[in-house]
C-alpha cells in the first residue's frame, strides 16, 4: 500500500431522500454524475416517494402558517451555514447566496398568502362568503437541469410554503447540490416525507410521476422534449400542470400549487 | 309519518294537496323554425351542410332546426374571433368594453321573462328556478364583468397582463344560459374574443343571445356561437383557439386536458361532482331538511355541484329520513312551466337511460330506493325524486356522478369519519355541512376537500363568489376576482416584475 502524507478523507455516499431517510435505490442501481456514484431511483422509488409525501402532507398543512414560515426560514439558516460546502459542491458561491436568499424570501409568504390570494366576496345576499387558498396537495416536481442548487430551490419553495408534499427528480447531470439540500431539509424541522429528492434518469421517473393517481399537481418547468407525453399521462387524474420559471421568485409561483376554496354561511338571528 | 301527523301542535296534513295549475305562457317565445350559426355578427347557414332538431323534453315536441357546426364552420368562427381581436376588439378602451358589457347585462334584465320562458321550454327546467335563478344570475355575471373591464389592474397588481386572445368555450345543458353568461362575461371583460359551442340539447338560449349581442351593438366577430352536437366541441378544441374553458363530464375533461397536451393553451376544467352534504345531529333539522331537497332535486339533480351523497350522523338518522320522505311528497314535478312545478323534466333521453341505468344498479347492489308517490306525465322525459338508504361506500350509486333527482343516503358518528366519507372520491367540487356549532363548521370546512363548501345552505351561487373543483372536479375558477385570471395572458411575468 502507497504511503500518504495526510489521512484517507471519507468520501459520502450520495443515496435518496424519502420520507425523511436516505436510503438507496431499492433497486440497487446507481449512475455516475459529477464524478460520483449517485443512486440511480427506480418506479418503486418514485411510488414511495409519493406515499411518504402523501402521509406527510396532512401534518405539514396543518401548522400554522407562521409556524411553515419559521421552518422555511431554518432551511435558509441551516443552507446559510453550509456555504462554502454548496460553493465547493457547485462551483458558484453567489449561486448558493441567490438559494439561501430565495428561502428566506419564500419563508416570509407563509402567512401573508391567505390575504394576498385570497378574498372576501360580496355577494347579493345574507351571507358571509369568503375564499382562501390551501395546498393542492402531493406535488411532482421536475427541476431544470441547470443551475443545481437555485433552479431546485426555485421550484421546491413555492411548493412548500404553501403546505404541499413534494417529490422532487433533481438535475439529471448535477444531481449532487439536490442530495446535500436533502441534508440541509433533514436538519431543518422539514417534516420527513414532506420534501422527497430523486436523484436518476428523468426519461424513466418523469412519466412515472405525471401518471401516478396520487399526485394532484406536476411542476414541468424543468421538464424538455417529453412536455406533451407527461401532459397526456397527467390527464388521467386532472392535475394541475405548472410551467413556471427556473429563475424567478412570485406569489404567483406558489398560487400554481394552491386551490381556491370557498366558503359560504348564511347571516342571520 | 302517521305519527308526526297525530301530534297536537300540528296543523294535519291534507290527504292529498290539490294544486291548479298555473302556466306561463310560451306566448313570449318567438322561434324561428331553422337557425344559422352566429358568426361574424350575423346567422350563417353551415357549411357542413346539416341540422338536427331541438326538442322540448316535457314533451318530445321539436321546437326548430339548428346547424351541426362541422370543423369547417368552426374554423371559420375561430378566424372571425381571431380577426375581431385584432382588429380592433383587443385595443378597445377597457372603459368601453365595460359598458358592451353592462349593456348586455341591462337587456338580459329588460328581456328576462322570454328568457326564462325559453330555458324551460328547451332544458326541461321549472320556470320558477329560471326566471328566479337562471336569468336573473346571468345578468349580474355580466354586471359584474363589466366593472372588471376598466379595472383589471387593480385585480392583479404588479403583473404584466393582456388578454390571450381567441377563447374557446364549451358549456352543458343544465343551466345553458348561466354557463354562457359563467364563460362570455368574464372573457369580454378580459379583452377576449369568443366562440362558444352550446350544448346540443339546449342550444336556443344561446341563439336568442345573439339578439341581445345585436341590440347592445357589439361588433360584429367578438362573440360567435357554433351550435353542433360533440364533435362540434372536439372541433373547436383542435382549432386555432388560445384557451379552452369547458364544463361538463370528468371523463370529456380528461380528453380535452390530453388533446391540449404540450401545446401550452391555457385550460380550465369545471367537471363533475358527488358532493357530500353532510347533516350533524345538532343541526336545525326543517333547515337541513330543506337544504338536502335543494341539494339534490334542485333542477331535477343536473347540477355538477348537487348534495347527491347524504352523510348523516347516527343519531338523527331516523327522524331526518321520515321528515325528508314526507317532505318528498309535496315536491310537484311536472310541467316545466307551470309555476308550482318544483321538479321539471329530465334534459334528455340519454341523460334519463343514464339515470335508469345507474338507479337499477343501485337496486341491484342492495340499496333500498324510496320515490314519492307521483303522477309522471306520459310524454316527454321523466323521472321522480328518489332516495336510496342502506347505501355502502363502494356501490356505484355513491360513487358515480347520476346527474339525476337521485339521493344516496349514507351514515356516520364522528366528524372525523365524515370527513374520511365526504372525501373519499376522485371527485371534489363541494360539500355541504348542517350544524349549529359554528367551530365544527369551520374544522369541517377546513377539512373537506372541495372548491366550495355551503354550511347551512346549499346551492347557493354568486358572480362574486369563485366556483370550481379540487381534484377531478377540475382546476380554474368562475367567478369572482379569480375569475379572471384564466383569460388574461401572465406570461412575461418575470422577477423584475413583480419586485422580486
Amino acid at each position: 500500500m502507497a504511503e500518504r502524507a495526510g489521512r484517507l478523507p471519507v468520501k459520502k455516499t450520495y443515496k435518496l431522500y424519502i420520507g425523511g431517510a436516505f436510503p438507496r435505490s431499492e433497486s440497487g442501481r446507481t449512475y455516475e454524475a459529477e464524478g460520483q456514484n449517485v443512486a440511480r431511483a427506480s418506479r418503486k422509488d418514485v411510488r414511495d416517494a409519493v406515499r411518504a409525501a402523501r402521509a406527510a402532507q396532512p401534518k405539514w398543512a396543518g401548522m400554522t402558517a407562521y409556524n411553515r414560515g419559521q421552518v422555511l426560514y431554518r432551511v435558509a439558516e441551516m443552507l446559510e451555514a453550509r456555504t462554502g460546502e454548496f460553493a465547493e459542491l457547485i462551483g458558484d458561491e453567489a449561486e448558493v447566496h441567490a438559494a439561501v436568499d430565495r428561502f428566506v424570501w419564500y419563508a416570509g409568504w407563509a402567512d401573508k398568502l391567505a390575504q394576498v390570494l385570497g378574498s372576501a366576496n360580496p355577494v347579493a345576499g345574507p351571507y358571509f362568503n369568503f375564499t382562501v387558498p390551501e395546498p393542492t396537495g402531493v406535488v411532482g416536481v421536475l427541476v431544470p437541469e441547470e443551475p443545481p442548487l437555485l433552479g431546485l430551490v426555485s421550484r421546491l419553495a413555492p411548493v412548500l410554503v404553501g403546505g404541499n408534499g413534494a417529490v422532487v427528480v433533481a438535475s439529471e447531470s448535477r444531481p449532487l447540490a439536490a442530495i446535500e439540500l436533502a441534508e440541509v431539509l433533514a436538519t431543518s424541522d422539514v417534516p420527513g416525507g414532506i420534501a422527497n429528492l430523486l436523484t436518476g434518469f428523468r426519461s424513466e421517473l418523469a412519466p412515472v410521476l405525471a401518471a401516478h393517481m396520487d399526485v394532484n399537481a406536476l411542476d414541468v418547468t424543468g421538464a424538455d422534449g417529453d412536455v406533451p407525453e407527461l401532459e397526456r399521462l397527467a390527464a388521467d387524474n386532472v392535475k394541475r400542470i405548472v410551467r413556471g420559471s427556473a429563475d424567478a421568485q412570485s406569489p404567483w409561483e406558489i398560487a400554481g400549487f394552491l386551490e381556491l376554496k370557498t366558503v359560504w354561511h348564511p347571516m342571520g338571528v | 309519518m302517521a305519527e308526526l301527523e297525530q301530534r297536537g301542535d300540528r296543523t294535519p296534513i291534507p290527504a292529498a294537496w290539490e294544486y291548479a295549475s298555473a302556466p306561463e305562457s310560451r306566448e313570449i317565445v318567438k322561434l324561428e323554425e331553422r337557425y344559422g350559426l352566429f358568426i361574424g355578427g350575423e346567422f350563417v347557414e353551415p357549411r357542413s351542410g346539416e341540422h338536427y332538431k331541438t326538442l322540448d323534453p316535457s314533451s318530445e315536441e321539436p321546437l326548430a332546426e339548428i346547424p351541426q357546426a362541422g370543423p369547417e364552420d368552426v374554423a371559420l368562427a375561430v378566424g372571425t374571433a381571431r380577426k375581431a381581436f385584432s382588429d380592433g376588439w383587443s385595443a378597445a378602451s377597457p372603459a368601453e368594453r365595460a359598458k358592451y358589457l353592462f349593456r348586455i347585462a341591462r337587456i338580459l334584465q329588460e328581456r328576462s321573462r322570454e328568457f326564462a320562458v325559453l330555458e324551460s321550454l328547451n332544458g326541461g327546467k321549472p320556470i320558477r328556478e329560471s326566471r328566479d335563478v337562471d336569468v336573473p344570475l346571468a345578468a349580474a355575471h355580466f354586471f359584474y364583468y363589466a366593472g372588471w373591464a376598466d379595472k383589471l389592474e387593480y385585480a392583479f397588481p404588479h403583473r404584466r397582463q393582456q388578454p390571450l386572445g381567441v377563447a374557446g368555450q364549451i358549456i352543458p345543458w343544465n343551466f345553458p344560459l348561466l354557463m354562457l353568461a359563467w364563460k362570455i362575461a368574464p372573457a369580454l371583460a378580459a379583452g377576449n374574443t369568443v366562440v362558444l359551442k352550446p350544448a346540443e340539447t339546449t342550444p336556443l338560449s344561446a341563439l336568442l343571445f345573439c339578439d341581445v349581442l345585436r341590440q347592445a351593438e357589439l361588433p360584429p366577430g367578438v362573440v360567435n356561437i357554433v351550435t353542433g352536437d360533440g364533435a362540434t366541441g372536439a372541433a373547436l378544441v383542435k382549432s386555432e383557439v388560445d384557451k379552452i374553458a369547458f364544463t361538463g363530464s370528468t371523463e370529456v375533461g380528461k380528453a380535452i386536458q390530453r388533446e391540449l397536451a404540450g401545446t401550452g393553451k391555457k385550460l380550465t376544467l369545471e367537471l363533475g361532482g358527488k358532493a357530500a352534504n353532510i347533516i350533524f345531529d345538532d343541526c336545525a333539522l326543517d333547515q337541513a331538511v330543506e337544504g338536502i331537497v335543494n341539494g339534490i332535486y334542485f333542477n331535477q339533480g343536473h347540477v355538477c355541484c348537487a348534495g347527491s351523497r347524504l352523510l348523516v350522523q347516527e343519531s338523527i338518522y331516523e327522524p331526518l329520513l321520515e321528515k325528508l320522505k314526507r317532505r318528498l311528497t309535496t315536491l310537484r314535478v311536472g310541467d316545466p312551466l307551470d309555476k308550482n312545478t318544483d321538479v321539471g323534466a329530465i334534459n334528455s333521453r340519454q341523460q334519463l337511460d343514464k339515470i335508469e341505468e345507474l338507479v337499477a344498479a343501485g337496486e341491484e347492489e342492495g340499496a333500498e330506493i324510496y320515490q314519492p308517490p307521483c303522477r309522471l306525465p306520459e310524454k316527454g322525459y321523466w323521472f321522480a325524486p328518489t332516495v336510496f338508504t342502506n347505501v355502502a361506500q363502494s356501490y356505484r350509486i355513491a360513487q358515480e356522478e347520476i346527474f339525476g333527482p337521485v339521493l344516496s343516503v349514507l351514515t356516520f358518528r364522528t366528524p372525523d369519519e365524515a370527513v374520511e366519507k365526504a372525501n373519499n372520491t376522485p371527485y371534489g367540487l363541494s360539500a355541504g355541512v348542517w350544524t349549529e356549532k359554528g367551530s365544527r363548521i369551520l374544522w369541517m370546512a377546513q377539512r373537506l376537500e372541495a372548491g366550495v363548501i355551503w354550511a347551512n345552505t346549499y346551492n347557493r351561487f354568486d358572480p362574486a363568489s369563485p366556483f370550481g373543483g379540487y381534484k377531478e372536479s377540475g382546476f380554474g375558477r368562475e367567478g369572482g376576482l379569480h375569475g379572471l385570471e384564466p383569460y388574461l395572458d401572465f406570461r412575461e411575468d418575470s422577477a423584475d416584475v413583480i419586485g422580486g
